[in-house]
């Protein structure tokens, strides 16, 4: 949990909240982008970020982005990540949204 | 040398080895006198087993390790205070995966889940914020855990709940900060370090400028360093280059993620929801001063201790729990003592049977140890 996983950042889905769409290692999960929306939002699209526990904590380069990517899997991190990822997906699978909800 | 292979520019790491070996004999360092470096965070110790960097550096260098895996450092009676919170009747509790594991006096969170309490691992404290919206009858809480990397996520996710006016969320706080342990640790006078590696994603959120008393107080190198194995190398090689010109400095090798002053949002984020608590309790440590935060009054609605009344809020004081017999934790996690000269290692306490936090999560040393030294340190 200590560790950032880098994403690209895909799109702004709300904007009132600072939250946008990344791609993390080919999951796509919704994100805060406060710490880093010292610029307007439009401008982090396409951006990579490095990402700590669901907030957007550092805009990086590619370069930078991908070596991070390849030690963190060399680590296990990467993985470990994605897991956890996709058990907060299943928490909040189990209790759904009211119906007019985007789950 | 088999673990050089893996890096993915091994020539450079080779020339770094070479570079340190040869800063190491020019200061005489040997294996019976070393020069002992800590790395602070857990995520280090993590990368330095998985790569063999203790083997694999001049043996003049001994890599000490620090408390910086932020779940080692619970002690028993917070996990016993956050299986209490999670045994409320209408609770859904929320926490990292780390935590599930760590043994409390009687049971894990994992173990009173088996027992019927709702606890739920989630990724972030957005989605126990999430869950909060969903189930307006039922009390959130999330156990919040981690040094600097992880406050700011909790602090704006609380700045969010009281924006939308959400009443049933509320935090179990655990934030602690990294310098305090860091001045404890270099008051000891058993405790002989020559310098240090700091977390590199630590000081993405609060810049360099915390650790300056390291250099100024107590004539003490620091190099911020990222986690991949040739930063590490490097920021060692930074080190050794400090001891040897007789320079104290705090260095920063992590200068493409680390901002000289951190990250503004995140720093205002903190200080806006918390403040340091007089105290807080490390395992095998006790209490040390204001190494801990709480919400401060404006946001105490969201302290889920002073919400339920248990732990630091609860009107007749916290109870005290010893730690587990014969289990080393705190001369562990402080670099006092290694892993496997702890009693307990590999006996009492193994991966399926942690005594300790150390021994559950893979930023802990027994962790470490366990995992990637189990054979070479048999072998010793
Ligand atoms: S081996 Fe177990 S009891 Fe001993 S220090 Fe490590 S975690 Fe604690």
């Amino acid at each position: 949990m200590c560790l950032g996983i880098p994403g690209q950042i895909i799109a702004i889905s709300d904007p009132a909240r600072q939250m946008g769409l990344a791609e993390i290692s080919g999951v796509r999960r919704e994100v805060s982008l406060a710490p880093v929306a010292d610029r307007p939002l439009d401008r982090l699209v396409g951006e990579w970020v490095l990402i700590h526990v669901g907030f957007a904590m550092a805009v990086i380069d590619a370069a930078e982005a991908a070596a991070t990517l390849e030690a963190l899997r060399e680590l296990g991190e990467a993985q470990e990540a994605l897991d956890q990822m996709a058990e907060g997906d299943r928490a909040l699978a189990a209790s759904p949204a009211p119906a007019e909800g985007a789950a | 040398m088999r673990y050089v292979e893996e890096f993915r520019d091994p020539t450079k790491a080779r020339a770094l080895l070479k570079a340190i070996a040869r800063s190491a004999e020019t200061l005489g360092a040997s294996r019976a006198a070393p020069i002992r470096i800590m790395e602070i965070c857990g995520g280090h110790t993590h990368s330095i087993f998985r790569y063999g960097l203790d083997k694999l550096v001049h043996e003049g260098i001994e890599f000490i390790h620090g408390p910086g895996c932020p779940v080692c450092v619970l002690p028993r009676s917070r996990v016993d205070e956050a299986v209490a919170l999670a045994e409320r009747p209408g609770v859904i509790f929320t926490t990292f995966g780390d935590a599930m594991r760590v043994p409390g006096t009687s049971r894990s969170l994992l173990q009173a889940k088996a027992q019927g309490a709702d606890v739920r691992t989630v990724y972030s404290p957005l989605d126990a914020l999430e869950l909060a919206r969903r189930h307006p009858d039922r009390e959130v809480i999330f156990f919040g855990l981690g040094f600097e990397t992880t406050t700011p996520s909790t602090a704006l996710s609380v700045q969010q709940a009281a924006s939308e006016g959400l009443t049933n969320f509320s935090v179990f706080v655990n934030h602690i900060t990294v310098p305090p342990p860091l001045k404890a640790l270099l008051e000891d006078p058993h405790m002989l370090l020559d310098g240090f590696v700091g977390p590199g994603h630590v000081s993405m959120v609060i810049g360099t400028h915390p650790y300056d008393f390291i250099a100024r107080d107590y004539g003490k190198p620091l190099v911020v360093a990222g986690f991949e194995p040739l930063d590490l190398l490097q920021s060692v090689l930074m080190v050794l280059k400090q001891i040897r010109d007789g320079r104290a400095e705090i260095e920063n090798q992590y200068a493409r993620v680390v901002p000289e002053h951190g990250n503004p949002v995140s720093l205002a984020a903190i200080e806006a929801v918390y403040e340091p608590r007089p105290s807080f309790e490390w395992r095998g440590l006790g209490e040390i001063d204001a190494s801990g935060l709480r919400m401060r009054e404006a946001f105490r609605a969201f302290d889920a201790e002073a919400r339920f009344q248990v732990g630091y809020g609860a009107p007749q004081g916290r109870a005290q729990v010893p730690d587990p017999e014969g289990c080393a934790c705190g001369q562990v996690m402080t670099g006092r003592m290694k892993p496997t000269a702890c009693p307990q290692f590999g006996r009492g306490c193994t991966p399926d049977t942690p005594l300790g936090a150390l021994m559950v999560s893979s930023e802990g040393a027994c962790a470490a140890y366990w995992t990637y030294g189990g054979a070479r340190v048999a072998a010793e």
